[in-house]
This record gives structure tokens, C-alpha cells and sequence, in this order.
């Protein structure tokens, strides 16, 4: 079941930011479920660092959108009860890099409630939060850390790369009855693209195809699409038809999406910006050499981020992460054109 | 009292924070320096004062609003201006840097001098101090730490931690909490009840008090104080200093929730201003010595500034060895 970005029979949709997507998804969700409330640093009088949250203290008051002190693990964890005891929070980091400081509540507690309490309590919180490099903010505020969520069960772990997906998949979450962490990326706040005005929301585990094409599977997710698909329009110039999938939900993951593609091109390059070692993409590339180690004609490539913290220099930095050479090169690599 | 010579380096401090973080200021708008930059403006006399009443072998700890502290203890003096000329390298990015361009801004150390280095996670820092202390009381050593931090750090739960554990263990640790009355655009009276944070301290048995954070000598006076009692053994000691930013939370934020009011009212209370006072008054120096060190820091600030744009940017070639060889 291959779902493409916007489905085909969709009447025109608005052009807006991937953080005005985000916006709509809150507000509506705030309306339909007065349960839904959002806490964080900054994210009511200033409206969030990336705008997000504008204009919601306004529309919903300061009961729902609550600044909270710099006391992230006790604000978080306040989540967790709360949850547990029938609200809907939407709890905001402002860094993926500062969810050091919440693990415990996410990890001992969020995540393993629903188990432990033998299936009686449950915690639909959701835990909003923003990722990756790109424009000098270093090493506490640059990394790619979803390989920390993905290895927790208990968890689902959600990565948007276009506003469509940001608006449908952040609905999904707060409807969750589980935990859900919801990785935004710092470089996609102001990408445009379009957004139905109806109402919609995107089942999580289906992935999406975001180029088709036959030769080399292409997979990404988060900021990467972007990059991979940049890669497959210069593959294609060359003559090399790559077909690009982006899985938008890492846990649960859309694997038959994978396979099929793998059974059909035969090559595979996993691209993640997160560092190599211990990563999303070796786990995947695990699960496609068994279930499909037959239909592989080259090993797998992964395009990953260097297993180092992220300088400030700018040229450093660029270093540290995959461009869309290392995407190109890698998938030639795959097609023994190198 | 004070020697016309304490108080001129006093100021030389004073005076090269202003002027560090105001041309960098402009590199920044200039597009010369990225990613985030939040300047110690309007709180210079805390790191100034705080750091004056140190020794060599004492430590201290930072924030990500940390050029005052970076430079107040690298020890910018009449004859060196090195440090100066590695924090604008750091700031651009440059190899010269203190960090070769890999920390920026926010991660600027030198442990060579006792800075263990700013942070860019908030309280991040206060435990890693209190842990400096921790070593140095095991050593059994008369040394101090310093650990700067503000009022946002306060509601971070390694601040009562560090706290308490400071205080069973009597570290040799001076909380020096910068009350700038703001955490980004939170202002303090919104995120606690009790705006006098030093009363925390007192809450764990560990003597507190405010000081006007905008008055150098009164921080020094202060610090003084504090570090003999930790060396005595009898730490931690907690210095509450009142200040207010001159600007926004980082130079992207023109800080329009600030009241116009307050903001004139701690303008007016300049802790650069009051350090030249000090100097002209009790220094009894005359305008014109006073104008003779500005021009010298000026002087010393555009040649740091040519420095670090000539410095080149570091290897890529080389950070990716490094890599390979981690
Ligand atoms: C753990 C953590 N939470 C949030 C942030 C984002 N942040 C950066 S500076 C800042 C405000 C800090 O306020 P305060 O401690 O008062 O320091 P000041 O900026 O006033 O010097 C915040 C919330 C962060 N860097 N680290
Ligand atoms: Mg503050």
C-alpha cells in the first residue's frame, strides 16, 4: 500500500510552512478535544522559537498553552501524570538535544506504564521536539538523536519531512493512546508546501513514496528527503532512475514499503543525518538483508552523519552530515557505476 | 582603600566586554559570525568583580551568555591581549580559536586557565562545578570554583541538587546566581514566587545574600568574602547579583517585552559607567588616562577582529581524520 504525499484525488490544496501545518494541527486538535493541552518553554507569550505555537495562548488561554519554567524533567514528567489521568498533553522540547534531561520520564516511566499496569493505564502524551545540523548552533543544539526513542518499546516515533505530513501525522499523535515522539526538524520550519483545507489525518507505519523509480531504492526520512530527492534528480540526469521513500513514521515502520521497493530495484541506500554508529539506518538495513537478502544485488549503502559531535564551523559542520554527493555516490556505489 | 592599578584592570575588564561583545555585535548583523550569539551587555561588573577576587588555580564555570566570564578570567590584561584575539577567532569560527572552531559561542573553554567552559545546555554547568569542589576538597586543597548561571538555571533541578550536595559536603563552591530577571522573554516574577532567589540558599544552610549586580567593586567586595569562607573550608557560599540585560535574550531578539522603564532605569545604573567612576574618583585618574586605556582596548579589539578573519577556517580534511581516528 503505497501512499504518495498528497493523495491523487484531493481537491487543490493552500501552499503553507511546514511550522503554519503544525500550527493548524494543534489548534484543531485543541478544539476538538478539550483535553488537549500544550506545555513547554516559551511557547505561549512568545508562540514558540520556530513560531509554532503563535497565537494559541490567545485562542485557548493560559490553562492550555502553559510556559513553563527551564525544569524540563518535572514538566515533562507532569505530562506523564496527566496523561495517565485523562488529559492529552503535548509536551515541548526545544531541542531534541535537551530530551537528555527528560529520559527518565519518557524511558521508566511514559513508555513502560501502559505495560506494567498490565494494559490498565495508558499515557497519550506526545512529545513535540526539533532535530539536525544546519546553521552553526553546534554541538547541544545540532544532533540527530531518534535512534535514542527508536530503541525504547513503548514508544512510536514520528519524523515529518513535508507540512502535509507535519499537519496529518501531529493529529494522529494526539489522538494516540500512547506515547508518541514527534521529531520536527529545524531546517524544514519555513519549507512551504501544500495542505488541504479539510480535515485529514495520516495512519502511522504508512510510509510514502516520494519519487518512484526502478533502479536504486533510496530511503529517508526527516530532513533528509529533501536531500535524497535532490540526489535522485541528478541520478536521473545520468540516467539512473532512484525511487525515493520516505517511511514518516520510524516506529512503527512501513517495512513492506521497503521490501517491495528493495524486490524491485534490487539496491538499497539508507540515508540518515543521525551519526552512523548505533543508528535507525543499520537496524533497517538488518531487517531488509533478512527478508530480503535474495533480491540484493549490491550490499546496502548507508549515507549516514560521521560519529562525531557537531562542530560550529560551518564547513565543519557540512562535513559532519550527508550532501547530496554522498547520496549520489553512495547509490552509484550500488549500481558498481563508480 | 582600592589601588588606583586594581581599579584600572578592573575597568580595562569592564571596558573590553563592552567592546567585545558590542563589535561583535556588528560582525554578527555583518553576517561575519552565525548561529547563536547572546551578549553579556549590562551585566559586565558580575564577571568583572566576581572573577577580580580569584586565584590562578581557582576554577570557574560558564553559560551560554559567557564571553564575560571567558574574558574576565582569561585575564585580558595591560600587556596581553591574547585572549581577546582567541575569543573573537572562537566567535567566527576560525582555527585560532580557543576551540579550533568546533565549539562557537556557547562552548568556549580554556581549562589551561581554570575555565572549565560556557554551556549551551541551561544549569548544565552547575553540577559540573560543584563537582570541580567536590575534587577539590578531596585533594584537600584551598582552591575555589565559580559557577556563574542565572535565574533560569535556578528552576532546573540541578540547581537545588548541586545545592544541597554543595552544603552536606561544605564545597568550596560560590553559587553566583546573575539575577537578569529573565529566562529568554519569562520574566522572573512569572516563573517564581519568590523573586529574591538568594532566600533559596538559606533554605539549605548555606549563607545567601543580593548584591547590586551592576556594581563592580560591590560584586568584588562581595566575591571576596565568599571565597575566603570557602577556603576556610566553610562552603558553599551563594551571591545573588541583580542585574538586567542591555538588549534581547541574543541578538536576534529585539527584547520588546522588556518595559521601557526598567530597562532605562539598570541603562542608567551602567556597570561600565560606574566602574569608570570608580576609577576616576577613588583611582583619581584623570579623563584623559581613562581615555588612553579606551582607545588601547579599541585598538586591541580591531586587531583581535583582523586576527580572527585572517585566521583560516579549520580543515575539513583534518576534523575528518580526527573522525576516523575516534
Ligand atoms: C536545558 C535547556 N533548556 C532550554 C534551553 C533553551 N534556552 C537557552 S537560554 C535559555 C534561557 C536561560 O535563562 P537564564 O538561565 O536566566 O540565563 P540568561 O539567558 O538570563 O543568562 C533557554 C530557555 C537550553 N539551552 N537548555
Ligand atoms: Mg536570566
Amino acid at each position: 500500500m503505497s501512499a504518495m504525499a498528497t493523495p491523487v484525488s484531493a481537491p487543490p490544496a493552500r501552499v503553507i510552512m511546514y511550522r503554519e501545518a503544525l500550527n493548524e494541527a494543534l489548534r484543531e486538535e485543541m478544539i476538538r478535544d478539550a483535553r488537549v493541552f500544550l506545555i513547554g518553554g516559551g511557547i505561549a507569550q512568545r508562540g514558540g522559537s520556530y513560531k509554532v505555537t503563535v497565537g494559541l495562548l490567545d485562542q485557548f488561554g493560559p490553562k492550555r498553552v502553559i510556559d513553563a519554567p527551564i525544569s524540563e524533567s518535572s514538566f515533562t514528567g507532569m505530562g506523564v501524570g496527566a496523561a495517565i489521568t485523562g488529559m492529552r498533553p503535548v509536551v515541548e522540547i526545544l531541542f531534541v538535544d535537551f530530551t537528555s534531561l527528560i529520559m527518565d520520564q519518557i524511558v521508566n516511566q511514559a513508555a513502560k506504564y501502559r505495560f506494567m499496569s498490565g494494559g490498565k493505564g495508558r499515557v497519550p502524551l506526545v512529545l513535540r521536539t526539533q532535530g539536525g545540523s544546519g546553521g552553526s548552533l553546534a554541538a547541544q543544539h545540532s544532533q540527530s538523536l531518534e535512534a535514542w526513542f527508536y530503541h525504547v518499546p513503548g514508544l512510536k516515533l514520528v519524523m515529518p519531512s513535508t507540512p502535509y505530513d507535519a499537519k496529518g501525522l501531529l493529529k494522529t499523535a494526539i489522538r494516540d493512546d500512547d506515547p508518541v515522539i514527534f521529531i520536527e526538524h529545524k531546517l524544514l520550519y519555513m519549507e512551504k508546501g501544500p495542505v488541504p483545507e479539510q480535515e485529514y489525518t495520516i495512519d502511522f507505519g504508512v510510509g510514502a513514496i516520494r519519487r518512484p523509480g526502478k533502479d536504486v531504492t533510496i530511503v529517508a526520512w526527516s530532513g533528509m528527503v529533501g536531500r535524497a530527492l535532490a540526489a535522485a534528480a541528478k541520478l536521473a540526469e545520468q540516467g539512473i532512475d532512484a525511487e525515493v521513500i520516505d517511511p514518516r513514521t520510524l516506529v512503527p515502520l512501513d517495512k513492506e514499503m521497503i521490501l517491495a521497493s528493495v524486490r524491485k530495484t534490487e539496491r538499497l541506500v539508507i540515508v540518515q543525518e543521525a551519526v552512523r554508529r548505533g543508528g535507525v539506518a543499520s537496524d533497517i538495513a538488518s531487517l531488509v538483508q533478512q527478508e530480503a537478502f535474495d533480491y540484493l544485488d549490491a550490499p546496502i549503502a548507508i549515507v549516514a552523519g560521521k560519529n562525531t559531535p557537531i562542530p560550529f564551523n560551518a564547513h565543519l559542520e557540512r562535513a559532519a552530515v550527508p550532501q547530496e554527493g554522498d547520496i549520489i555516490a553512495a547509490a552509484k556505489r550500488c549500481l558498481y557505476l563508480s | 582603600m582600592y589601588t588606583p592599578s586594581f581599579l584600572e584592570q578592573l575597568y580595562r575588564t569592564l571596558y573590553t566586554i563592552r567592546v567585545f561583545e558590542t563589535r561583535c555585535i556588528q560582525l554578527y548583523r555583518q553576517g561575519l559570525i552565525v548561529g547563536y550569539f547572546h551578549p553579556y551587555l549590562g551585566e559586565e561588573a558580575i564577571a568583572s568583580g566576581a572573577c577580580a577576587a580569584l586565584r590562578d588555580d581557582d576554577y570557574i564555570i560558564s553559560t551560554h551568555r559567557g564571553h564575560g566570564h571567558c574574558i574576565a578570567r582569561g585575564g585580558v590584561g595591560a600587556n596581553d591581549y591574547s585572549p581577546l584575539r582567541k575569543m573573537v577567532a572562537e566567535v567566527l569560527g576560525r582555527e585560532d580559536g580557543y576551540c579550533h572552531g568546533r565549539g562557537g559561542s556557547m562552548h568556549i573553554a580554556d581549562v589551561t586557565r581554570g575555565n572549565i567552559g560556557a554551556n549551551g545546555i541551561v544549569g548544565g554547568g552547575i553540577p559540573i562545578g560543584t563537582g570541580a569542589a567536590l575534587g577539590i576538597r578531596i585533594r584537600g586543597s584551598d582552591q575555589v570554583v565559580a559557577v556563574f548561571f542565572s535565574d533560569g538555571a535556578a528552576n532546573n533541578g540541578v540547581f537545588p541538587e548541586s545545592l544541597n550536595m554543595a552544603a552536606i559536603w561544605d564545597l568550596p563552591v560560590v553559587f553566583v546566581l546573575e539575577n537578569n530577571q529573565y529566562a529568554v522573554a519569562s520574566p522572573i516574577e512569572e516563573m517564581t514566587r519568590v523573586p529574591d532567589l538568594y532566600e533559596r540558599g538559606l533554605a539549605y544552610g548555606v549563607p545567601s545574600s543580593a548584591v547590586d549586580g551592576n556594581d563592580v567593586l560591590a560584586v568584588y567586595q562581595k566575591m571576596q568574602e565568599a571565597v575566603a569562607t570557602c577556603r576556610q573550608g566553610k562552603g558553599p557560599v551563594l551571591i545573588e547579583a541583580k542585574t538586567y540585560r542591555h538588549g534581547g535574550h541574543h541578538v536576534n531578539d529585539p527584547g520588546l517585552y522588556m518595559p521601557k522603564d526598567r530597562l532605562e532605569h539598570y541603562k542608567a545604573r551602567d556597570p561600565v559607567g560606574i566602574g569608570r567612576k570608580y576609577l576616576l574618583e577613588q583611582g583619581q585618574q584623570t579623563e584623559e588616562a581613562l581615555r588612553s586605556i579606551e582607545q588601547e582596548v579599541d585598538r586591541q579589539m580591531e586587531e583581535a577582529i583582523a586576527f580572527a578573519t585572517d585566521s583560516p577556517h579549520p580543515s575539513a580534511e583534518e576534523f575528518l581524520e580526527e573522525v576516523q581516528r575516534s
